[in-house]
């Protein structure tokens, strides 16, 4: 099948149903292999047992990101080309991305009390990934809560693009600024400073979110495919009432 | 496996992972479930998509 062949809601309906089982099943094997792989990783030689923590952190705060890269992309589909997929893409990405962007939240302030003493600092990057979901939150409300689903998704398009330029911000902000978070350790120029033994289960572990997060995220446009039609059925019911 | 001192905060962090993981599976999971049910409803009652109609006619 094209790949145009999917802006089709219906063939797109079709493609999901079949691949679905397949990649909710590869991301239960990932996560077990990774979990496995993280569970034997040695503790580092400063922090410990409490690196088995980066195992999610890290992977969360990625998908955090990519999740508004995903929708930022669909705002353009939103905008640009009026595309309904593309609406039901942005709409559906929001709540899995900001899951991501809590999880990373969350796991950061339990690894940051024993390895900086503190639960919260407002640092640059810490500071940002919380305006993230923060604006997460503010996309989902204009989706959910338009009278007009038209006006809304226009206006949660908008915001995601403006929103987009926090996404450089986040990954930048321990280079512009003195930040008590460590500096980029994986993607860096001149390769990840992190021991092989530790980074493999991470990348495995990422591998596992990611699969995760795309299980979900087609799931959840499904969901939104079946709700618009419901939402068509019943305007048709209304007008021939 | 030794977590050490500090093990109470790894295995709230992973304790709080599940958690959110499996709320958003179960949102889309019983969300599916939901708007089927309707689906189905509407399409016993006779309510057809605009789409539908043009293409049984």
């Amino acid at each position: 099948m094209p790949v145009i062949d999917l802006a089709n809601p219906a063939r797109f309906l079709s493609f999901v149903n079949r691949v679905l089982p397949w990649l909710a099943a590869a991301t239960i094997v990932m996560f077990a292999f990774g979990l496995a792989r993280a569970m034997n990783a040695p503790d580092d030689y400063q922090q410990g047992a409490t690196v088995k923590i980066m195992f999610l952190h890290v992977p969360a705060a990625w998908l955090g990101m990519m999740g508004w890269g995903v929708m930022s992309v669909a705002a353009l589909g939103t905008l640009v080309w009026r595309h309904p997929l593309a609406d039901v893409a942005g709409k559906a990405a929001a709540p899995i991305g900001a899951a991501f962007t809590l999880i990373c939240l969350i796991t950061g302030s339990l690894w940051g009390r024993p390895t900086w003493g503190t639960y919260w600092v407002w640092d640059a990057r810490l500071t940002s990934v919380l305006v993230l979901f923060l604006l997460y939150l503010g996309v989902m409300a204009l989706y959910w809560t338009a009278e007009d689903p038209g006006r809304g998704s226009r206006a949660a398009a908008v915001l995601t693009l403006v929103g987009a330029i926090n996404i450089p911000i986040i990954k930048f902000s321990v280079d512009w600024w003195n930040t008590l978070h460590q500096p980029a350790s994986i993607l860096r120029m001149g390769g990840s400073a992190v021991d092989p033994s530790i980074l493999r289960p991470l990348l495995i572990m990422t591998g596992a979110f990611t699969l995760l997060f795309f299980t979900l995220f087609f799931a959840a446009m499904r969901n939104e495919i079946l709700r618009r039609r419901v939402r068509a059925m019943r305007l048709m019911q209304a007008q021939s009432a | 496996m030794n977590l050490g001192p500090h093990a109470d905060f790894i295995v709230a962090a992973y304790a709080v992972t599940c958690f959110i993981m499996a709320a958003l599976v179960a949102w889309v999971v019983l969300d599916y479930s939901a708007q089927r049910r309707i689906l189905g409803d509407l399409e016993e009652r006779g309510v057809t998509r605009r789409s539908q109609r043009k293409a049984d006619q």
